[in-house]
């Protein structure tokens, strides 16, 4: 008798900007929006606060992915984190690229305040998408 | 436009020439102090030494091809607190000067009072690699005389084979010999401060020579030449260490020394993050991430400490190969850094050391740039 097979549920860390995506993800639950579980959240103070080290820590320690909410062009708390963010994303995906490594785990989105279901919206997308890449292969090589 | 002098070199003596030059600084005042390679006694090595009395140049080799340490770091030391009081000539090969150049822009080095003396660059040997070449009899004027061969000196090092700039970009003087005959050797004003100095020496400066002109135009063709081999060398590396297999398999014997870091000059920072009490953990931090892959290699986060610095200094990256040679296990980082580096400042538009004005691509952006990065 063939087993089920279980259905791979794949690991997202979120760094997420206290002042937009964050309260995003606090509207999404009080609307009771409906969307996975599979994003453990980190709230910064804001997405240009979030250096390549920390996701490259997550997606070398286990995650299949990682997400960066920030504030939409323009409405960065601190003006123009979100711009600088968005240079140290690209960054870290070009150096993916020339590695040869998964640049698509790396997911850079800008999600206001107001936009909850678009949050839980794009929450159903990244854990849809990652779950089609399968495990990442940093997530479990212990020779990193 | 350029502006330069010719250098009389006699009976072919290169070195002589070019310290004679240099004595000539000190002699017409231009210069108080020098920071200049200089023969070690133990005839095993050329070491940079900074000097006050114009007599060391008797042992001045600048084309000796050996580099221990990238100048622009010794600038760092010496600059950052205060700039020098007096005028003071540096004299430095091409990756030296961009290094500097990026150390400038991350306010790690002082420029006031410094006159930059930049030279042609036939490439260096590895420290450990320069007695083999002292042993052959052979001096630096055999070195330059047998022409400008960075692809084909196989004892070369790595960043030296696949140089993109073997010629200054900013330098206030430059020591030109690239595309010219054997023992012939201009110097060149690229500055207002540059020339002045050759005006003092009593230098007659010609507008467009020949001479400069034969050289501009080896330039040009060595830059078609060089980025065709860097082309393949890239494609070459890319599948060598593609994939995250083949890229941990790259690390496999990195004891995460950290050496890399300390010997590159354009990892400013004066106290890694990764020394920092980021890293200082308690055991239970240590287990827990054991625990969530089943074992991690230890010391922990080594190709983490690597791809961040990739991330923090790859669009500065000169290319000296610094960290290669650093390395105790011969881990090709020059071929990594470059590879990655290329490619990002490719994507930034950016040229590590070309001008000080440029702006360092992460203290900057533009508002329309990368969309596709917060859109798909
Ligand atoms: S990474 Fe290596 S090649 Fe690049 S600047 Fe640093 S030491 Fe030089
Ligand atoms: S110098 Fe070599 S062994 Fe030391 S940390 Fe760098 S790559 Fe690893
Ligand atoms: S405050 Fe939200 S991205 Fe800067």
């Amino acid at each position: 008798m063939a087993e089920k097979k279980e259905q791979f549920e794949p690991k997202i860390i979120g760094f997420l900007c206290n002042w937009c995506t964050a309260s995003a993800a606090d509207l999404a639950g009080t609307t009771r929006a409906q969307y996975p579980p599979n994003m453990h959240p980190i709230r910064v103070m804001c997405s240009g606060t979030v250096d390549p080290m920390y996701v490259l820590k997550a997606l070398l320690s286990g995650a299949d992915s990682v997400m960066i909410g920030g504030c939409h062009p323009g409405d960065c708390h601190y003006v123009s984190g979100n711009y600088k963010a968005r240079r140290k994303i690209a960054m870290l995906k070009q150096i993916f690229k020339s590695l040869g490594l998964d640049e698509n785990r790396i997911w850079l989105r800008w999600i206001s305040a107001s936009e909850g279901p678009e949050f839980a919206r794009f929450i159903r997308q990244i854990t849809e998408e990652t779950r089609k890449q399968g495990p990442s292969p940093m997530a479990s090589d212990w020779t990193v | 436009m350029t502006k330069s002098a010719t250098l009389e070199v006699k009976d072919g003596k290169i070195r002589q020439a070019i310290n004679g030059f240099l004595k000539d600084l000190f002699a017409k005042k231009v210069v108080k102090a020098m920071l200049v390679p200089l023969a070690h006694p133990a005839g095993t090595n050329v070491v940079q030494a900074l000097i006050s009395d114009p007599a060391n140049l008797d042992n001045a080799d600048v084309y000796a091809p050996v580099m221990p340490v990238n100048s622009a770091k010794i600038l760092q030391a010496m600059t950052r607190l205060t700039p020098t009081d007096r005028k003071t000539a540096v004299v430095l090969r091409p990756c030296e000067m961009r290094a500097v150049v990026e150390l400038i822009k991350l306010k790690q080095v002082q420029p006031d009072n410094l006159i930059f003396i930049g030279i042609d660059c036939p490439g260096a040997y590895s420290v450990k690699n320069y007695p083999k070449f002292v042993s052959e009899k052979k001096t630096s004027d055999d070195f330059v005389k047998a022409g400008f061969m960075w692809a084909d000196d196989a004892m070369l090092r790595a960043g030296c084979q696949i140089c993109e700039y073997p010629y200054p970009l900013t330098a206030d003087i430059s020591i030109g010999m690239l595309g010219l005959e054997p023992g012939k050797v201009i110097l060149q004003a690229d500055t207002a401060q540059g020339e002045a100095a050759l005006k003092t020496l009593g230098f007659s400066i010609d507008t467009d020579s020949d001479i400069a002109k034969k050289r501009q135009a080896a330039l040009t063709k060595l830059a078609a030449d060089v980025k065709e081999r860097r082309k393949k060398f890239f494609a070459k590396t890319k599948e060598e260490i593609g994939g995250i297999e083949k890229l941990t398999k790259v690390f496999a014997s990195c004891i995460k020394c950290q050496n890399c870091r300390q010997a590159c000059p354009v990892c400013y920072c004066r106290e890694c993050v990764f020394i920092s009490p980021t890293f200082e953990l308690e055991s239970d931090k240590y287990l827990r991430q054991a625990e969530k892959k089943g074992g991690i290699r230890m010391p922990a986060d080594t190709l983490l400490f690597h791809l961040t610095r990739m991330n923090h200094m790859g669009n500065s990256c000169v290319g000296c190969g610094a960290c290669e040679e650093a390395c105790p296990n011969d881990i090709p980082l020059l071929k990594l850094f470059q590879l990655i580096g290329s490619e990002a400042q490719e994507l930034f538009g950016y040229v590590p050391g070309r001008n000080v004005e440029e702006p360092l691509p992460a203290s900057a952006f533009r508002e329309k740039e990368f969309e596709w990065i917060g859109e798909k």
